[in-house]
């Protein structure tokens, strides 16, 4: 029996009451319930201050580089279909610099949980405006305050045929975990957008903030694709939480032939073996 | 003995089906050739060519000279007919244009109408082949048989195109049989008829690579379409990306977690790259990239050659890291090279970059069919029972190499890469001496690795009195060039580099100082190599024959260029 401690590793470089703490925990917790072996569960992150995790967490970890989280896990789904992959970024890494790969991965749809600890700044470079940003936040380079309007990950997500759509916050860890559990164990591509004080460089959204607006609407038909749309697009006074699609279609994985059996990773291979390839060009 | 021919016209015209057809028929009738494109980056229109030469010598380049020109519109007519031979011939529709009145070479057949009567218009290329089946006095039952195999599952196809292709024989038999001899056959074992690109597909296929991602980009795109058409049978996945940085970042992923992984590219792709190709140097994870260069900067000439990426390939990717630098010299070289890039990249925990280009990508040749035993798959895993526990990524070594693990190989081992500077472990650190550590250990593998290189193959003279040096794609024209400036009577040698970097320098030391002129040879405009022997090895060429108008060379160019020297 694994237990969540287990899982706990390294000595963490985040902030008191940051919400990296209670992800990270509620992440250990997650795999200890669902006892996968560390060495069957990979990591991938980029950079920032959320991608930091695979140092934090027992597990396999592919610490890449700002923004390309995702395609080394498709690579790593396609090597080794057994193991578990989670990527887990900040806002700015998987919304800004790593918008393309965020695109062309839901539509692919590999079986990869994403957790994205979403603060709505850039925190590891101290401050700048992220995709998620309110409008009229000020930074030291969004001067006058932002001016765009934010990203809505969930929307996107779902306008791309995201099977699986969640929106947590840290403050609620239990439902954390139990969202993370779904979002792994879901066959498909999970994108669960966890909202996350971040006490150094976020003045707006604070956890008292999020904690005043959060709430669990009841969801009745998680295959109902409008009605998540309609919740997913709720933000203001109050703000919902929870798994709001959960309907799969085939992945990406189950569309190559070259995967059904072991993984490619272990199979064996002998150039003689295909020295008749080159019949067809005699 | 040799025949040239030259066909021409606009994109969509189809060249490359009657030089397809053509070029396997004389192969498979054992006869020796060269196949090369010249083509517009246009899909319809503009002006494409592609010449064949067949020799009873292996040729290695194609020659100006025309004997048959096939004009599949009458631009190509007159672009091309101040080379054609005073002998030659042209084959044209003349329900398309005719010739000028004072053009008596002619050989009038009328490719639509003929094979409209066949079944259909696409099979006008058909009937271009009959017409030059007659001309060189190549019987057609080889064509025939090709036709009955490409068409095998659609019924009916074949038997049109061979009554196409027998009217073109027929129309053309009006005007001249057998005016041109083929050569003496090449003797011995049956011969490939394949291009570049095919070769380091098929090469990476049988390295046992099973995972391509890539973007397309002329040139390198053929290297794509040869592997993903092998999914079907073989276990490999080809994936296009949404853009290079993807591509390269999913090829890390997959071979971290234990696959052969390559991706190719052509010189734009490789710049969005370089971020992962340094990822690849500080996580020691292995990667390959075929990089088949076309003239930059920027988009350049898409669809013509260069070796203009040399340095880049060498210098590319932020911070320092080691790395290895080969290229393709020849279809025979290119198929064991790239399984050496494999080999290394697995080895030393390296990115190793194979450079290619349009020149070598896009040509056809007669070769001999390639010897798989050859072939090494070694993956350099560690093993149950022989490593240190708990499992260190980056445990240091005296080679600087560490024990590879794969995720998921050992119960409860677990194998952290980072891109941030790490400890043994994988763990994001920032001391001073752990950094130094690192870097060290990383860099002490380049010791072993320099002496992988193989030296430059010396072709010529063995003790030169002119040197000429060159790398890459023009192995076959320095050849020539060599062949033809020997039986002039100068002591004359190439030294020709297919492993370029970390750059291997025992040849070129005992050599070039000895050599009275030095000259290195270069598709660019920079004397790139040049310039890497002068720093690495401190050796100065005396000049640099270079050529940068996005063509290759022609023997006959070099040989000028080197008899100026001499007389100067
Ligand atoms: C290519 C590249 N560009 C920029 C950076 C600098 N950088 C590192 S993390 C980061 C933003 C991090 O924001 P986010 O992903 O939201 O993570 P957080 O620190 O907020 O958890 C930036 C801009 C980088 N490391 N690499
Ligand atoms: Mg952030």
């Amino acid at each position: 029996m694994l237990k969540a401690e287990d899982y706990l590793v390294g000595k963490t470089a985040w902030c008191p009451g940051c919400g990296n703490h209670s992800i990270r925990e509620a992440l250990a917790e997650a795999l200890s319930e669902l006892q996968i072996r560390p060495h069957n569960v990979l990591i991938c992150s980029g950079i920032g201050q959320a991608a930091k995790i695979p140092h934090y967490i027992k597990a396999n970890g592919f610490n890449g580089l700002h923004g390309r989280a995702l395609p080394p896990a498709l690579g790593a789904r396609v090597a080794n279909k057994n193991l578990k992959v989670i990527v887990e970024s900040g806002d700015g890494d998987s919304y800004g610099e790593g918008g393309n790969h965020l695109i062309h991965n839901i539509r692919r749809n590999p079986d990869i949980a994403h957790l994205v600890h979403n603060n709505q700044v850039y925190g590891l470079t101290k401050g700048q405006a992220s995709p998620t940003s309110e409008q009229g936040m000020k930074t030291g380079v969004q001067v006058n305050g932002v001016v765009v309007p934010s990203l809505n990950p969930l929307a996107l997500a779902l306008v791309l045929g995201a099977g699986f759509v969640a929106r947590c916050f840290s403050g609620e860890k239990e439902h954390l975990k139990e969202t993370m559990i779904a979002a792994i164990k879901f066959e498909g591509y999970a994108l669960v957008d966890i909202l996350q004080p971040c006490p150094s460089f976020n003045k707006v959204n604070t956890y008292g903030w999020y904690k005043k607006r959060v709430y669990f609407p009841e969801i009745e038909d998680l295959q109902d694709w409008s009605a998540a749309m309609e919740v997913s697009r709720q933000w203001g006074e109050r703000i919902p939480l929870g798994i709001f699609y959960n309907n799969s279609s085939p992945t990406f994985e189950s569309t190559l032939a070259a995967l059904e059996g072991e993984p490619l990773a272990w199979r064996p291979f002998d150039p003689l073996s295909v020295a008749h390839v080159q019949d067809e060009f005699l | 003995m040799e025949v040239n021919i030259l066909v021409g016209g606009a994109a969509g015209q189809g060249m490359e089906t009657v030089m397809n057809l053509l070029g396997k028929a004389l192969v498979r009738e054992g006869y020796g050739l060269i196949y090369t494109k010249d083509y517009m980056s246009r899909v319809r229109g503009g002006h494409n060519f592609s010449r064949l030469r067949v020799a009873s010598a292996k040729p290695w380049t194609n020659i100006k000279s025309i004997d048959v020109l096939v004009a599949l519109n009458e631009e190509t007519y007159t672009r091309h007919c101040e080379n054609l031979a005073p002998p030659g011939k042209v084959i044209f529709d003349p329900g398309l244009f005719s010739l000028p009145d004072d053009e008596d070479r002619g050989v009038p057949v009328e490719l639509q109408k003929l094979a409209k009567e066949a079944g259909g218009k696409v099979m006008s290329n058909t009937v271009a082949v009959g017409a030059l089946l007659v001309l060189i006095g190549l019987r057609s039952e080889t064509v025939e048989g090709l036709l009955k195999e490409a068409f095998a599952d659609k019924e009916g196809v074949a038997e049109k195109n061979i009554t196409a292709l027998k009217s073109g024989m027929d129309a053309a038999s009006r005007y001249c049989s057998a005016c041109f001899s083929l050569p003496a056959k090449d003797e011995g074992d049956k011969k490939l008829f394949i291009d570049g690109n095919q070769v380091l597909g098929m090469a990476a296929l049988a390295s046992g690579c099973r995972f391509l991602s890539a973007y397309p980009m002329t040139p390198s795109t053929g290297v794509m379409n040869y592997l993903a058409a092998k999914m079907k049978d073989y276990p490999l996945v080809v994936e296009q990306a949404e853009d290079e940085i993807a591509a390269v970042n999913m090829v890390l992923g997959a071979s971290y977690a234990g696959l052969r992984s390559l991706t190719c590219t052509s010189g734009g792709g490789f710049s969005l790259m370089t971020e992962g190709l340094s990822l690849s140097g500080m996580i020691e994870v292995p990667l390959v990239i075929i990089i088949a260069m076309r003239p930059g900067p920027a988009t350049g000439l898409p669809t013509r050659t260069e070796q203009g990426d040399l340095e880049y390939a060498i210098h590319g990717g932020h911070g320092e890291f080691p790395r290895a630098v080969l290229a393709a010299s020849s279809h025979e070289d290119a198929f064991y090279r790239l399984n050496k890039a494999f080999e290394l990249a697995d080895r030393y925990q390296i990115p190793v970059l194979f450079l290619s280009d349009q020149n070598f990508a896009d040509t056809h040749r007669s070769v001999e069919p390639f010897n798989f035993s050859r072939l090494k798959y070694n993956r350099f895993l560690a093993e149950e029972g022989l490593y240190e526990k708990p499992y260190k990524r980056y445990r240091f070594t005296e080679n600087g190499i560490s024990p590879r693990a794969l995720p998921g190989q050992f119960a409860d081992q677990v194998v952290l890469v980072d891109s941030d500077e790490h400890d043994q472990n994988g763990n994001i650190i920032e001391g001073a001496e752990a950094r130094k550590l690192m870097i060290d250990k990383r860099m002490r593998k380049l010791a072993a690795l320099a002496e992988e290189m193989d030296e430059p193959d010396l072709y010529g003279d063995p003790h030169p009195e002119i040197l000429l040096i060159s790398w890459g794609s023009t192995y076959g024209v320095m050849r020539e060039t060599v062949d033809a400036l020997s039986d002039a009577g100068l002591k004359i040698a190439m030294l020709h580099f297919s492993d370029i970097w970390p750059l291997p320098q025992k040849r070129l030391k005992s050599l070039l100082p000895r050599a009275k002129i030095s000259c290195c040879v270069e598709n660019n405009a920079t004397g790139q190599l040049a310039s890497i022997i002068r720093r690495e090895a401190g050796l100065l060429i005396d000049r640099s024959i270079l050529k940068y108008d996005g063509r290759p060379f022609l023997a006959h160019e070099i040989v000028a260029e080197v008899e100026k020297s001499v007389e100067s």
